[in-house]
């Protein structure tokens, strides 16, 4: 999933200090699971907020999804009555909401750190850059790309210690963990294999699928 | 004599390292290396060592040949994507440069510009290829170069990675780096001669030339520094007390040296001695040993 956490208060009530009446946007997926902007967050950041600004009109709702058009569209009807939108999603949802309601400024209050997983109660970890082209078959289901702090593709720097990665002692250096997977796995092989130079996708990325778009093209209504 | 017709001789390597500083002074440099130029087949110059800004190693490398001196450019992959590499190279022999060190290089986080975006484009093993095709004549893409170069590439290898896996790690990767065609390594400072013929014994059937790592000790603050923060550089604790002890620690620091390189000598191919400012100590080290 995705992983966010909320801004400092000062920045959020920054960025709402002009409008009087806006709507707080939770999401129930991702911001939901990693307790940065679900139904719990939406209310203590309305709470907050008015706190701070007792003038303030703050309503609150949580789509299932806020990157998802079906559910950004159930808003439709109520965006109209606020002068602004505070999203509780991760930057993908808040520009598929500022998008869809394009008359209307929709304000980040999270900021999205990376797709990751909970490792333990209150500690979450990187494991994908959505890099385009997925190698974890030969690293033992550790990627480097993304959890070598060099991206390095071809085996460990000189930089670990104590199994820790040189940039700092709280993650483990990537390779180890691979080295001991592949291990594990009986495929160190891998490790031997002809070394890769990454080719870096144009950002923005594009996905195109012609077969999905010849059958909508093609459909009868 | 050049450091490749120095390598390709069979002689015991002797290379030595300077770094530039933060500004534009160079002349402290430049007198260090002169202090050493007659007793050493090459000098490195580091590239932006532990990732913080400095002068660049090209220009230095440069001013190194004008002194006749055969320098080793050292390249990291932390700064520059494979464009900047590639030109950096043609450049560098443009300027007279010969010899290559290809390393992957800290991260920015280590130095002091924390917050730089890493590149990391290519890694050592990769940048090392990529040396091999500039030198065929080609670019990375496959055109065609007008005017090819023709570099010594060589690589580092860190003998003392601290447990099994690391180990197995560097050593899959020097491998690596032979096969992309690494034609010496020099190793991290090595102080432990026993761990280091353990090592030498591991990777003893490769075609390549090693040269052995060794960091003048200048106190005991550094050794204890180095024994906690340099990946792989490790400071017996007898070591660190012969240096309290002694009087004269400038005599201790060079006693250590000798005694250590003349222990290696015999299961290496040469020595890279990283004097970091004690230069001056060089050729009486070399004295005593008879190099
Ligand atoms: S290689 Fe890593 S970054 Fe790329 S898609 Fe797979 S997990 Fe994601
Ligand atoms: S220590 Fe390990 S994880 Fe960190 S940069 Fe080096 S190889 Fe990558």
């Amino acid at each position: 999933m995705i992983i966010a956490e909320q801004k400092a208060l000062p920045e959020i009530q920054d960025m709402v200090s002009s409008y009087r009446k806006i709507l707080i946007v939770g999401c129930g997926t991702c911001m939901t699971f990693c307790s940065a902007g679900g139904p719990e967050e939406v209310n203590k950041l309305a709470n907050e907020l008015v706190a701070e600004n007792k003038d303030m009109v703050i309503d609150k709702t949580t789509t299932p999804r806020q990157c998802t058009e079906k559910f950004i569209d159930r808003l439709k009807d109520k965006v109209g009555d606020y002068e602004a939108i505070l999203s509780m999603a991760c930057g993908n949802g808040v520009q598929a909401v500022a998008s869809r309601f394009p008359d209307k400024p929709v304000l980040p209050a999270l900021n999205t750190q990376f797709i990751g997983v909970e490792k333990e109660k209150g500690v979450w970890t990187e494991n994908c850059l959505a890099c385009g082209d997925c190698i974890l078959w030969r690293t033992g289901g550790v990627c480097p790309v993304t959890r070598c702090a060099k991206s390095l593709l071809n085996g460990a720097c000189g930089g670990a210690s104590e199994g820790n990665c040189e940039v700092s002692k709280d993650r483990p250096c990537a390779w180890q963990e691979i080295y001991h997977a592949l291990k594990r796995l009986n495929m160190l092989h891998y490790l031997k294999g002809k070394p890769q130079v990454k080719d870096w996708p144009v950002h923005p990325g594009r996905v195109v699928r012609e077969d999905l778009r010849e059958i909508e093209a093609t459909r009868v209504d | 004599m050049s450091f490749r017709q120095a390598l390709e001789s069979g002689k015991f390597l002797v290379t030595a390292e300077v770094g530039p500083g933060k500004g534009t002074e160079v002349e402290h440099l430049l007198k260090d290396a002169d202090i050493i130029k007659d007793r050493v087949d090459a000098i490195n110059v580091t590239d932006l060592q532990s990732s913080v800004m400095r002068l660049g190693s090209m220009a230095v490398c440069h001013m190194l040949t004008d002194m006749g001196i055969d320098p080793v450019f050292q390249v990291t992959c932390r700064d520059r994507n494979r464009l900047a590499l590639q030109s950096d190279l043609l450049s560098g022999w443009a300027l007279g440069i010969r010899n290559v060190l290809a390393l992957t290089g800290d991260h920015p986080s280590m130095g002091d510009h924390p917050n730089a975006k890493p590149v990391f484009d290519l890694d050592s093993v990769t940048l090392l290829e990529m040396i091999g095709t500039l030198n065929s004549g080609k670019d990375m893409s496959g055109n065609e170069l007008n005017g090819t170069p023709d570099f010594l590439p060589g690589a580092v290898v860190n003998p003392g990675a601290d447990n099994e896996a690391a180990l197995d790690l560097q050593i899959m990767k020097m491998e690596k780096k032979i096969e992309a065609g690494a034609k010496f390594f020099q190793t991290q400072g090595v102080y432990d001669l026993d761990a280091f013929e353990k090592f030498m014994k591991r990777v003893e059937g490769l075609n390549t030339k090693v040269l052995v790592g060794i960091i003048l000790l200048k106190s005991v603050g550094m050794a204890r520094y180095m024994n906690k923060n340099v990946a792989g550089v490790f400071v017996p604790e007898p070591l660190i007390q012969e240096l309290k002890a002694a009087e004269d620690k400038a005599q201790a620091s060079m006693n250590m040296a000798i005694r250590l390189i003349k222990g290696a000598k015999d299961l290496c191919d040469g020595v890279h001695i990283m004097a970091l400012g004690w230069e001056s100590k060089i050729p009486p080290i070399m004295d005593e040993i008879g190099l």
